[in-house]
């Protein structure tokens, strides 16, 4: 309510002759920050493909070195500093 | 410990306030301060313009400092985060050129002047870090990179405030002061620029925030990936990188019984 009335009242934007260079030097810096998001978007994305791997590959690894009969007593220690 | 210290903390307070920040400057750049006798319209690229040439500028300096404490401690965290702070600031710095250039571009009828001293130097000093990413990539001991990197930032650090102090001795007085003595704002416009500041300066430390984050999160999971297929935490020679390496600070066995 309080946003609308202060746009009822401010005055109307003179677009018709700086306009473009206004616009153009805002959304320099918003297609900037746009960007920077898509690159930590791509590197979230393969952060957490690299994580699924791991986490894959410790599975494997935890059920190679421990039979499941004798998982339940090897120290986690020990099993670490085989790897 | 230290090592598990984590750079996300406070991330999401500090990204609502840059968001809150970043809007009630819009609001009032586009709503509230009275257009500018002279230039009219165009003038509201001061808003952008200036708070990001100021918070680029200060990113510099800020880089110097923290490559100094890096010196003092040889702790490869302060490297981090004076590398990131001065990677920034470049990106800023780069926003700075662009929209000044499209201000000369409005007000002036030219995209760059070179008679204009602001503009010049700080292009100098936007080269002058440029060269710092191929710096760090030319230097492939991580050791001796960090040492020659913070060396680079404390020296170009000095540069910035000597550079600006020069240029405001000049006589050539084209562009506008803002901050200066001679400080004619009105009231309304320079709570406006105060704002604009903030929200730059909140949205400078949000980023900067994330890309530790980021850096930080990849580099445990490098080193889980090593420690998982049996090299240890310093097993395999890293790639030559532009980027810090964490490998001292990082939790020796990331896996399973960590932190023993």
């Amino acid at each position: 309510m309080t946003f609308a009335l202060l746009i009822a009242e401010s005055p109307a934007l003179p677009l018709h002759t700086a306009g473009k260079y206004v616009a153009g030097a805002y959304i320099v810096l918003f297609a900037m920050l746009l960007i920077y998001l898509a690159i930590m978007a791509l590197r979230l994305t393969r952060m957490e493909r690299n994580l699924a791997e791991l986490l894959t590959q410790s599975e494997r690894q935890t059920t190679q070195a421990a039979p499941p009969h004798a998982q339940a007593q090897a120290p986690i220690e020990q099993e670490s500093a085989t790897v | 410990m230290a090592s598990s210290s984590l750079y996300g903390k406070g991330l999401r307070t500090l990204s609502i306030a840059t968001v809150v920040a970043m809007a009630v400057s819009l609001v009032l750049v586009f709503f509230y301060v009275p257009l500018e006798a002279e230039q009219g319209f165009l003038q509201k690229i001061f808003y952008v313009h200036v708070p990001l040439a100021i918070v680029a500028l200060c990113g510099f300096v800020l880089g110097g400092l923290l490559a100094i404490q890096h010196l003092r401690t040889r702790d490869p965290r302060w490297d981090m985060r004076s590398y990131v702070v001065i990677h920034m600031s470049l990106i800023f710095a780069l926003a700075t050129l662009i929209t000044g250039s499209i201000w000369a571009k409005g007000s002036w009828g030219h995209w760059w002047v070179w008679s204009e001293p602001t503009l010049v130097s700080f292009l100098i000093i936007f080269l002058l870090y440029a060269t710092y990413q191929p710096l760090r990539f030319a230097i492939e001991d991580p050791e001796q990179q960090a040492r020659y990197a913070s060396v680079f930032a404390i020296t170009a650090g000095a540069f910035v405030p000597m550079n600006y102090i020069a240029v405001s001795l000049s006589t050539a007085y084209l562009h506008p002061r803002v901050l200066g003595s001679s400080n004619n704002l009105p009231a309304s416009m320079g709570f406006t620029l105060m704002v604009s500041l903030v929200a730059m300066a909140l949205l400078f430390a949000t980023l900067c925030k994330y890309e530790l984050t980021a850096k930080h999160a990849r580099q445990q999971v490098r080193a889980l990936r090593r420690q998982l297929s049996g090299e240890g935490a310093d097993g395999t020679r890293r790639t030559r990188s532009a980027a810090p390496s964490l490998q001292g600070t990082l939790p020796q066995t990331a896996g399973r019984g960590a932190g023993a």
